[in-house]
């Protein structure tokens, strides 16, 4: 099936099978590989992307399914060799360890602060409950949330 | 995980979906979110021969006023049930429970008759309309049906919904001012319960249980100790009275009972402290 949609704000076309995940579409077709395929089950959000500006995971969403829709993906995030603010914070407060978790983390994140700009700790670590991090013990990613939140330069 | 190879036609109309389906039979399944379906297709343990996707009738996606009830149309999101004000003020419970479904990502994917179609006894959403007294609308090639919550849930991921049928619309009835309350219990945030507690008090109580049987049930008789006079604590007591409550990796059936019966008397509690 034929769809065409926007990846990081730039317009794709391609002929796809309808089983074709958006993870695997992403990241094989498109050579996106910054979105990372963690549990396939639709745990542990390390594939987490932007849809319509809202985090879904990737995994559990057909390509078909994102047809005519606006996908933003990690790599669409920096403003050239400009870090995106979250990912700013993420790298000041040391929010990763092996970084595996981290795009989807970012992205999760991003996605949380546009629905609650000015989050409460609590609401930073429910927020991120869809994402899984077998490192840090999300003390410094739950920082950099925070730290975002209060960046002058803004997030959303 | 690539789910089995499966064609795809995008529904434009409510009408049109019914006639695939009518065409396809079982081997037809509609997708919305796909946020029940999905997992189960990349396990293999559902392949259906066409997936008819629904996702894009918009105009199913709404919560309405409707007098003695609000109306709320099954493309609705978690997300935007949680959200919405009309739910907030006249079924609390309703857009509570939806905020407290798997994780935000899930949310803003899944919707409520997709929930609600999958008939999964574990799920949260079907123990809420139950306790709410909700009623189903379910539309096929004869015409509209009205069924209510309670004859919905036949068994194991199986509804009352024929195979050419489609589930339009949840009709919640308003309950501002009932006392209200969700238990879930689960040992990692964005887990499934392994014991759910819905209750809404209202002059009349109703408590419905996640994860108690193979379908989505109804703690009948806690119901019916609480009308009959009992005390909250000795209703609890009846937490699975009849029921006959699934044993796997999370808890054994005993242990399930045990919880039933604390979350049962937990509910009725906040419930009573938050009625008006």
């Amino acid at each position: 099936m034929q769809i065409s949609l926007s990846v990081n704000g730039q317009p794709r076309q391609h002929d796809v099978e309808p089983r074709l995940l958006l993870v695997h579409y992403l990241r094989e077709t498109l050579g996106l590989t910054g979105t990372n395929i963690g549990c396939d089950t639709t745990s542990c959000g390390a594939c987490t992307v932007h849809l319509n500006g809202e985090s879904v995971k990737s995994c559990t969403v057909l390509a078909v399914q994102a047809d005519g829709t606006e996908v933003t993906t990690i790599e669409g995030l920096a403003n050239g060799d400009e870090l995106h603010p979250m990912q700013e914070a993420f790298r000041e407060n040391h929010g990763l360890q092996c970084g595996y978790c981290t795009p989807g983390m970012v992205m999760a994140a991003v996605s949380l602060l546009r629905e609650t700009p000015d989050p409460t700790e609590d609401q930073v670590r429910m927020g991120l409950e869809g994402n899984l991090c077998r490192c840090t013990g999300y003390h410094n990613i739950v920082k950099a949330v925070l730290a975002a939140a209060k960046s002058p330069s803004g997030v959303a | 995980m690539i789910p089995a190879a499966f064609e795809y036609q995008r529904a434009g109309s409510l009408d049109a979906a019914i006639r695939l389906l009518g065409e396809w039979g079982d081997e037809a399944k509609l997708v919305a979110g796909g946020h029940s379906l999905l997992p189960l297709m990349k396990l293999r343990l559902a392949s259906p021969s066409l997936l008819i996707d629904i996702g894009r009738l918009t105009d199913l996606a709404y919560v309405r006023d409707a007098g003695q009830s609000v109306a709320v149309g099954a493309l609705t999101r978690h997300h935007d049930l949680h959200l919405s004000e009309l739910l907030r003020r006249e079924a609390p419970l309703l857009a509570h429970v939806a905020g407290e479904i798997g994780d935000p990502q899930v949310r803003h994917r899944g919707t409520i008759g997709g929930s609600l179609a999958h008939g999964d006894p574990a799920s949260d959403l079907p123990a809420a309309c139950l306790a709410l007294g909700a009623s189903f609308t379910l539309i096929g090639p004869e015409g509209e049906r009205s069924v209510p919550a309670t004859e919905f849930f036949l068994g194991f991921l199986e509804t009352a919904l024929a195979p050419d049928e489609v589930l339009a619309e949840i009709v919640v009835p308003k309950a501002a001012g009932a006392g209200w309350s969700f238990q879930k219990f689960n040992r990692r945030a964005q887990d499934w319960a392994i014991v759910g507690v819905a209750a809404v008090r209202n002059g009349s109580t109703g408590v419905a249980l996640v994860n108690m049987g193979p379908a989505p049930l109804r703690a009948s008789a806690v119901e019916s100790a609480l009308a009959a006079g009992a005390s909250i604590e000795e209703a609890a007591t009846h937490a699975s009275d009849g029921l006959d409550p699934p044993s796997d990796l999370n808890a054994s059936p005993e242990y399930r009972r045990h919880l039933a019966e604390v979350l049962v008397r937990r509910a009725l509690q906040e419930a009573d402290g938050r009625s008006q």
